[in-house]
């Protein structure tokens, strides 16, 4: 057990865990913040995703002793940030979800995508939100979305 | 229980010792004053070709618009992309899973600055099959291609650069295994890196 | 519980239920809806919760409506609320919806069970939700007229408000607690189609904020005091049992609790881990060490699956339906036949939100939180497991992340696990979790089939004698539902599509096999759609292809006189669809039409193919599913569903057996679509009517396979034939 100093959506938080445990489960069980979603634990479906200093990550892979001090923003965060307000608000208005499971990640991930790419295209969304997984399958919809919000950052 | 990777490995380094016993020898005393001959030096890079066409190493080094994993050489799962810089695309980089160190709890590999090699340094053609080693050497005496490295350049990179470091290092897959090492250990690879160079990096003739 | 009283009722509200009004302590309206008349008669204390409730007005204005199935995704949590809503004339803004408990009241008014399924939502509860909402209504308005002195024929509703004579108003909140001394009405009249305001117009959904900010709670979500984390040690193949277990590794993982036996599934035993933690107790299964005694268990083999199953479909199975004189096949020409086997593999849902169920027992009462598309079952099954009465388990239904199926078992198998686990851990909640590797590996998959088919086909290149052989396991049998969808020793969900498909084939004749390899198996969303509809839609593709005709003309000749609303989907998508004219080099158009769960539905699709894969330009699909509720939410369901559907394409699309043992057991090696698999815009267009509702949660599935397949062939000008495709 070993104690690791965080900065999740700004604020500071402080963890006693083991050093393997992945952040995924130090968010969920330490801290109680289930926005993001356990989904496979390989890396594959990206319900997982947060931004570790601004890089859309795979927390359920992610070690806590690899964090650093990089800071953390999850979903929880997202109606904090311009970008991540806009997507929410385009996927509310394009009734983007259904299970909705899988859309705290796609919403970190389009979120990445839209602050580097303002206007991004067919292709850019594919590659971008390329390894995250809707079972439902809403994808037709989340690519309508990421346009209304990238219309709307414009 | 002795893996099966660590006796490939150590067979290999046997090898490759009596290699070098054969061919460093002779003209080890003349080191320092004679440069090593071009025989000796394609016979070292027969070694180093070794190492870069090892999973570890040119999995990375595809000339196409993804990775590859596994020793099997799979394309990356996911839809991993290169990405115009070699890191991906917003949203998906090699970042979003690859770390600076390995994750042996989860089994991402990891190591500073994880991306592919530019496109330039392609050591396998579109269809994944690797390239012959005449190509390889080319390539990587290409100051075009290589980020006009000389000898010297190259044995630098083959002895710091952190990716490579990992190659030798690469730390346990998901099911807690050792991942699979280049038939060479770090330091021979370096020391067969520098018989190359000492040698003026020469590169086998076309078949 | 037996069939009859499970399946008796009839749509809307049950001739056996009653309406109770009760005031709430706070103030207010409670609207219960009691199925035993001496229950009313006793006029119980009111309740502040559920679990009876189906409406209740808060002096506010809030007005919070129980649905009574799991929503996990296919928008009932809206739709259905909007129905009642509708009736009601309540102002949608104040609207909250929540899932109901496991209680009678909920049960499916035709099913006789709570339960989610069968694409039943909208079409069993539409009735029952517009009744309700027109005797809240109807309430309110007495007491209104009541206050005011005035006849109800006076006043009008509108956005939660009565309106009197003489300018006097009155909103729903303050006459709620006048409403409830108001006897329930017997009969009201329901609205005229052109009087709904929100029933058929396009209405987003109400849990997209949470599930857009991170703040909707799914099950696995579930957090109690002093909660432990199980995780299970299953048998590697179904049923076996451990000959010894060494547990001192999984012991030491600081934070576990307990490891012990519990039996499961197939006579088979599991050990479970308690921990504090999801990731303690993963840690610790993955460390114990089981020897594990398999001998006496048969290990299944896809490879000996499918040349067994192939065997099996050269002879005749038992009868589904047979008609004309199959014998004329013999004397037709190889050249007008097409002789075709179909091979489809075993399927998992892999919902997104890995399965989970947490239960609290207290010796004399237990307290559920499961994400169940078959509360009854569920509930029974705890009870049943922790020797109590189904009463005495309190079943919260929690939202959850996609299901396709895999929440509705009819053995209740992780319930089960969690009761016996939470019955040794009594006083502590216990959270049980099956991790991806758990839910990939665990069973409960759509079975493999195989099919064989002999046409015969006519001078003008119209089949004239189809013979059909099925071969694969039943679902249902021993099951509760065995005897009703077991009928003749055919399971009528393996011959669903085919059986009783839309086409004029005059000799015709479906039979199956139901052999039972040691595998658990399960509907999965369309059942047995997914594969009947691909064998049929490309069979009757490639009859158009050697009758040179066009694949819609072909179809609308083939189709029986009395299949309308096939024939106006077909229509609808022809129309929609010109684009099939023009398509760039390297694309071609499929399509495929199928009726499933009372809905008709036409799909086209764009295709070409680049990394060696099918890529799915563009679909127009074309619905007929009644009276549409919720246009957005159809638009939603097929849009996805389609998408869901490509699942059976994916190259890494199949669960296969080695010597027993599920080989693949994540989504690196079972791979669901990602959105590069799926089409890139999908295109939907419902056919208006007025008919009763039928459901859009199973019908979008079916319909894309054999509508890719097809275009594919136009581009390869290869059969698929066997599902996944693995190469093209």
């Amino acid at each position: 057990m070993e104690k690791y100093k965080l900065t999740v959506n700004g604020r500071p938080r402080e963890v006693t865990v083991d050093p393997g445990t992945p952040l995924l489960w130090v968010l969920r069980e330490e801290l109680k913040m289930t926005g993001t979603k356990y989904g496979c634990g390989i890396s594959a479906c990206g319900a997982c995703t947060v931004h570790l200093a601004g890089v859309a990550t795979r927390s359920c892979v992610l070690p806590v002793s690899l964090v650093g001090d990089r800071p953390i923003v999850t979903i929880e965060g997202m109606a904090q940030d311009r970008v991540g307000r806009a997507v929410q608000d385009a996927w509310v208005s394009e009734d983007v979800v259904q299970c909705g499971y899988c859309q705290s990640g796609q919403i970190m991930s389009a979120v990445a995508l839209l602050k580097s790419r303002q206007k991004p295209t067919d292709t850019e969304i594919e590659e971008s939100m390329g390894g995250n997984i809707c079972r439902c399958g809403t994808y037709v919809r989340i690519r309508k979305a990421i346009k209304a919000a990238a219309a709307q950052l414009a | 229980m002795v893996h099966f990777d660590t006796v490939i490995r150590g067979l290999t380094a046997v090898v490759s010792l009596i290699v070098f016993l054969a061919w460093g020898r002779p003209f080890s005393i003349a080191q320092n004053t004679n440069p090593v001959t071009r025989e000796a030096g394609l016979a070292a890079w027969q070694q180093v070709y070794s190492v870069l066409t090892h999973p570890r190493c040119i999995n990375c080094h595809t000339a196409t618009n993804y990775p590859e994993q596994g020793d099997d050489r799979h394309r990356h799962l996911f839809n991993i992309v290169r990405g115009p810089g070699g890191k991906g695309v917003p949203g998906l980089n090699c970042a979003t899973c690859h770390q600076s160190a390995n994750a042996d709890s989860t089994g991402v590999p990891g190591a500073h600055n994880w991306h592919l090699a530019p496109l330039s340094m392609k050591w396998q053609d579109t269809d994944d099959r690797i390239m012959p080693s005449v190509e390889v050497c080319r390539s990587l005496t290409d100051r075009s291609k290589n980020g006009s490295l000389r000898g010297p350049g190259i044995l630098h990179h083959h002895e710091q650069e952190p990716l490579v470091l990992w190659a030798f290092q690469p730390g346990r897959r998901r099911d807690g295994t050792e991942r699979s090492l280049p038939p060479l250990t770090h330091e021979q690879f370096v020391a067969a890196t520098r018989t190359w160079v000492d040698a003026g990096t020469p590169c086998p003739q076309n078949p | 519980m037996s069939l009859t009283t499970m399946f008796s009722s009839e749509s809307g509200l049950s001739r056996r239920s009653f309406l109770r009004v009760s005031a709430t302590a706070a103030g207010g309206l409670i609207v219960s809806l009691y199925l035993d008349s001496r229950l009313l008669a006793q006029a119980p204390p009111a309740k502040t919760y559920p679990p009876d409730a189906f409406v209740q007005i808060q002096p506010d204005g809030k007005i919070v409506i129980q649905v009574n199935r799991l929503e996990f995704g296919q928008g009932v949590q809206t739709s259905l609320p909007m129905v009642l809503a509708d009736e009601m004339d309540a102002d949608w803004a104040h609207v909250v919806a929540e899932l109901a408990p496991a209680a009678d009241v909920y049960k499916d008014p035709l099913y006789g069970i709570q339960m989610v399924g069968g694409s039943g939502s909208i079409a069993h509860s539409f009735q029952q939700y517009r009744e309700l909402g027109a005797k809240t209504r109807a309430m309110l308005i007495a007491a209104a007229a009541q206050q005011w002195k005035v006849s109800a024929a006076q006043c009008r509703s509108e956005a939660s408000v009565v309106y009197g004579p003489g300018g006097r108003s009155a909103k729903y909140g303050e006459l709620a607690d006048a409403a409830a001394h108001v006897t329930v009405p017997e009969n009201v009249p329901l609205k005229n189609a052109s009087e709904f305001k929100l029933i058929g117009k396009d209405t987003r959904r109400l849990d997209s904020r949470p599930k857009c900010d991170g703040s909707q709670k799914f099950g696995l979500d579930l957090d109690l005091p002093g909660m432990k984390v199980a995780i299970v040690a299953r048998p590697p193949i179904f049923g076996g049992v451990p000959k010894s277990v060494d547990d001192k590794a999984a012991r030491n993982v600081p934070g576990v609790m307990d490891v012990f036996e519990i039996p499961t599934i197939r006579n088979g035993t599991a050990i479970a881990v308690v921990a504090d933690k999801f990731w303690t107790a993963k840690q610790a299964r993955d460390r114990l060490n089981i020897d594990w005694d398999l001998t006496r268990i048969e290990a299944a083999d896809t490879e000996q699956l499918r040349a067994k199953y192939k065997e099996l479909a050269r002879t005749p199975g038992n009868v589904a339906v047979t008609r004309g004189n199959l014998s004329v096949l013999d004397s037709i020409s190889t050249a007008n036949r097409i002789d075709a086997e179909y091979e489809f593999p075993y399927l998992a849902h892999t919902p997104m939100e890995p399965l989970n169920t947490t239960i609290r027992f207290d010796g004399d009462r237990a307290e559920v939180w499961a994400g169940s598309q078959f509360q009854t079952f569920d509930q029974l099954a705890i009870a049943e497991t922790l020797g109590l009465k189904p009463e005495q388990v309190t079943f919260h239904t929690e939202m959850a992340g996609g299901g396709f199926g895999r929440r509705a078992v009819p053995d209740s198998h992780v319930q089960r696990e969690a009761a016996t686990i939470a019955k040794r851990c009594k006083g502590i909640p216990v959270k049980l979790v099956w991790p991806r590797e758990d839910d990939v590996q665990g069973g409960y998959y759509r079975p493999m089939f195989a099919h064989r088919v002999e046409i015969g086909i006519g001078a003008d290149g119209m089949p004239i004698a189809w013979k059909h052989v099925i071969v694969g396991q039943s679902i249902v049998a021993g099951t509760p539902f065995a005897s009703m969808l077991i009928k003749d020793g055919v399971d009528e969900t393996a011959v669903e599509g085919v059986a009783d498909n839309p086409y004029v084939i005059p000799d015709f004749s479906v039979t199956a096999h139901h052999p039972t390899p040691n595998v658990p198996i399960l509907w999965w969303r369309s059942v047995g759609h997914t594969h009947t509809a691909f064998v049929m839609e490309t069979l009757v593709d490639e009859l158009a292809t050697r009758a040179g005709t066009d694949p819609v003309a072909y179809r609308r000749k083939l189709l029986r006189s009395d299949a309308k609303s096939l024939r106006a989907v077909i229509d609808l998508m022809d129309e929609k669809s010109a684009w099939r004219n023009h398509l760039p080099e390297g694309h071609a158009a499929g399509i495929a039409c199928h009726e499933s769960f009372g809905t008709s539905v036409a799909c086209a699709v764009d295709v070409s193919i680049e990394n060696k894969r099918p890529k799915i330009h563009r679909a127009t699909v074309a619905v007929h599913c009644g009276k549409a509720v919720n246009p957005m939410t159809i638009e939603s369901q097929f849009q996805a569903g389609v998408s869901f559907g490509v699942s059976q394409l994916m190259a890494k699309g199949a669960i296969t057996f080695k010597n027993g043992y599920v080989q693949q057991n994540n989504f690196d090696a079972y791979t669901p679509p990602y959105i590069v698999d799926t089409p890139v815009d999908v295109d939907v267009h419902i056919v208006p009517s007025s008919e009763k509702p039928s459901g859009c949660g199973e019908p979008p599935v079916p319909v894309i396979s054999p509508a890719v397949v097809n275009a594919l062939n136009r581009l390869t000008g290869k059969r698929y034939r066997t599902l996944p495709l693995v190469s093209l």
